[in-house]
């Protein structure tokens, strides 16, 4: 008979220790956690500390490139990334709704241990709860983690000054075309997959090339478009980009195409966009295309003193139209 | 071939833009009647690319904009119906009735679900039997067949708990009000593109007979429009009034027959409210009798309320064409996509949405 999650599972007793156990402690295992403490203790790991925490309620649990487990490590790794923090330990709290099959949790716990090991991290504490029937979609995770910020490195979004580059590190809507596809039961025959990555190992080598990164964002909710925005409005400047210089692959762009969706507004989960000196942005991409989540990275576009907070797109036909953030969720078309 | 060559070419593009500049002598005001054109038209900066002689207006194609608010809170009382899950496309999800949205209506608890077709309509009600299905039909020529044949396939398959809210309408009789009522002095129609593969391009002959208008059915990428509107100056200049096929990749004379005969055999024509054109004879598509058991309005006569106007809203001048949205006294300062006023904000084929998005 197929294991289920039960509410005992969540109730501190003997089935919760066993789910511990033989679930999260099992693939999790690292001398910080293994003691099953109340807390984790460690020394301190440096000077500046970052601190983020994300919850991930993405649904189906399990979709082409990734799952929920993947993304909940990818997500939080890569917040303290682009803040050029290196990361180094995770908290992951568990919300499961009651008859999840265990196997499944299995599945995504694993996941999370291998995008841990991929990054460099560990999970060092962490929670379960077990909600009634119809009180949660499946599973929620909540993660939070703690990097260490080197000295002579300053990334915020607030730091974007006129003719700084943009870069950006690949392409872009993969996630979010995948994420709509799979929801909807879409069958595009074109092997769309989510593009969920640890991107610390592709910051480390942008900031080995320079310290002078000044900002970093990674576009997920909103895409592309709405995090330029953000970084527009924080820093006060105006930034300028060539449509013609924007990764998509072929089939986010048939998708897209058919679904009358914009690919500057979907959701990425590795991939980061990037302003730096002028003087540095060669080098840059060259240091970026020459890692693993990094190969297509391109310059896309500058900074400018011109239209402050705004954010415009220069069209492949020389036309320049302004990019605003979304609203809400696109739909397509209907008819 | 990626979507980004060919009809997108920028080399062709300007080969267009030129060709443009160089026949157009006097003003001709162009207009479109097709939400995915007005996307179109902004997305591509094509006024941007005409010379200031072309004028390029929006009319009434978006089929969210056309419904008026009554329909809306038809649908909105549908939804609060024991048992029933509305159906529908997205973008109907968020424009205002009189009281709220159908997002409202979810949140205090209707079940309301988007689909993307009604055949995922017709799956939910195979799925959930307990349950009656509304599906909300709008859309023109082109989404109109497609709720036929999910009519007549859950005929065929016994299903008994699916139904169609119809408020699907057809072009001609728009295009027609629109020239009858002449607001605007026209030059030029930009035909629909998808509603011309179902009706073919003989369906615009009356612009040429009745009205002596030149028109061209056009397709959605830039050398599209372009190649369309170069037709439609050159008509102008020479002072003739034909039907042109610009988009003959997708658009014969005689169109989707099989598409036709599956739409008259489920609807009868009649007149139907347009929000900005009021009441339009033989405008709008109804369940016949034949197919009763599937009409929404037949099975469940609920009582829409009071019908309430949004305040201000300019959405019925900018749909005939009168108003350009930069003109609206709301557009941009209390109404934007995040806090929309009227349909014209909300949908994607809205005007004023695309007008936000690219202008």
């Amino acid at each position: 008979m197929e294991e289920l999650i039960l509410l005992g599972h969540g109730s501190g007793g003997g089935l919760s220790h066993e789910l511990i156990e033989n679930v999260f402690a099992a693939s999790f295992a690292n001398p910080l956690l293994l003691p099953l403490e109340d807390a984790s203790l460690f020394p301190s790991p440096g000077e500046r500390l970052a601190f983020t925490t994300d919850s991930y309620v993405v649904q189906p649990l399990f979709f082409p490139g990734g799952d929920i487990g993947r993304l909940a490590i990818c997500g939080t790794v890569n917040d303290l990334s682009m803040r050029g923090a290196a990361p180094l330990y995770l908290s992951a709290s568990f919300i499961i709704e009651e008859g999840l099959p265990v196997a499944d949790l299995k599945r995504v716990v694993f996941s999370m241990a291998e995008a841990a090991a991929e990054a460099g991290v560990q999970i060092v504490c962490g929670d379960t709860k077990v909600v009634e029937r119809g009180a949660a979609d499946r599973l929620f995770i909540t993660t939070s983690g703690i990097g260490v910020v080197r000295d002579g490195v300053d990334v915020s979004a607030q730091n974007a000054r006129a003719g700084d580059a943009v870069i950006l590190s690949g392409t872009i809507g993969d996630h979010g075309i995948t994420i709509l596809s799979q929801r909807e039961g879409m069958q595009f025959r074109s092997g769309l997959e989510s593009d969920a990555a640890p991107l610390n190992g592709l910051v480390a080598a942008m900031l080995a090339e320079s310290t002078g990164v000044r900002a970093m964002r990674d576009p997920t909710r909103g895409g592309l478009a709405t995090t330029l925005n953000e970084i527009a409005g924080s820093s006060h400047a105006g930034i300028e980009i060539e449509e013609g210089k924007i990764p998509v692959s072929e089939g986010v762009e048939w998708a897209c195409e058919m679904l009358g969706l914009d690919p500057l507004y979907l959701a990425n989960e590795g991939k980061l966009v990037a302003i730096v000196p002028a003087e540095d942005a060669d080098r840059i991409v060259k240091a970026m295309r020459s890692t693993r989540y990094g190969a297509n990275a391109v310059l896309i576009g500058r900074v400018t003193d011109e239209h402050p907070g705004r954010v415009i797109l220069r069209t492949r036909f020389g036309i320049k139209r302004i990019i605003d953030v979304l609203a809400s969720d696109q739909f397509p078309r209907i008819c | 071939m990626r979507v980004t060559e060919s009809f997108r070419s920028p080399e062709l593009v300007e080969k267009l833009k030129e060709r443009i500049a160089a026949i157009s002598r006097t003003p001709i005001r162009i207009m479109e009647f097709c939400g995915t054109h007005t996307h179109a038209v902004c997305r591509y900066g094509i006024r941007e690319m005409v010379p200031r002689t072309v004028e390029m207006l929006s009319g009434p194609g978006c089929p969210v904009c056309v419904t008026d608010v009554r329909s809306l809170d038809y649908a909105m009382a549908l939804s609060m119906v024991p048992g029933a899950i509305i159906a529908t496309f997205g973008d109907l999800l968020k424009i205002p009735g009189s009281r709220g949205t159908l997002q409202h209506a979810r949140a205090r608890g209707a079940r309301v679900e988007m689909v993307y077709s009604p055949l995922d309509a017709l799956k939910l009600a195979r799925r959930n039997p307990g349950n009656s299905i509304i599906f909300l039909g709008i859309g023109f020529e082109t989404t109109a067949p497609t709720v036929a044949a999910s009519i007549v396939q859950a005929e065929k398959e016994e299903i008994k708990n699916f139904y169609v809210y119809s408020m699907h309408k057809i072009t001609p009789p728009a295009m027609r009000a629109i020239l009858d009522a002449g607001e605007v002095a026209l030059g030029g129609i930009l035909c629909p593109g998808h509603v011309s593969t179902v009706t073919g391009w003989k369906a615009w002959q009356f612009l040429s007979d009745v009205y002596h208008i030149p028109s061209a059915v056009a397709g959605f990428e830039p050398v599209d429009v372009l190649l369309a509107v170069a037709e439609l100056v050159e008509q102008h200049e020479r002072g003739t009034a034909r039907v042109v096929n610009a988009y003959p990749r997708s658009v014969t004379a005689e169109g989707n027959r099989a598409a036709r005969e599956t739409m008259a055999r489920v609807f009868d024509v009649g007149p139907a409210p347009w929000r900005g054109l009021g009441t339009i004879p033989d405008s709008g598509l109804s369940i016949n009798e034949e197919y009763a058991a599937f009409d929404a309005e037949k099975r469940f006569p609920v009582d829409p309320g009071e019908t309430i106007e949004p305040k201000g809203c300019h959405c019925g001048e900018v749909i005939r064409g009168v108003m350009t949205p930069g003109a609206c006294p709301l557009f941009r300062k209390s109404c934007t996509p995040m806090n929309p006023i009227g349909p014209c904000m909300v949908s994607s084929e809205g005007t004023c949405a695309a007008y936000y998005l690219y202008g």
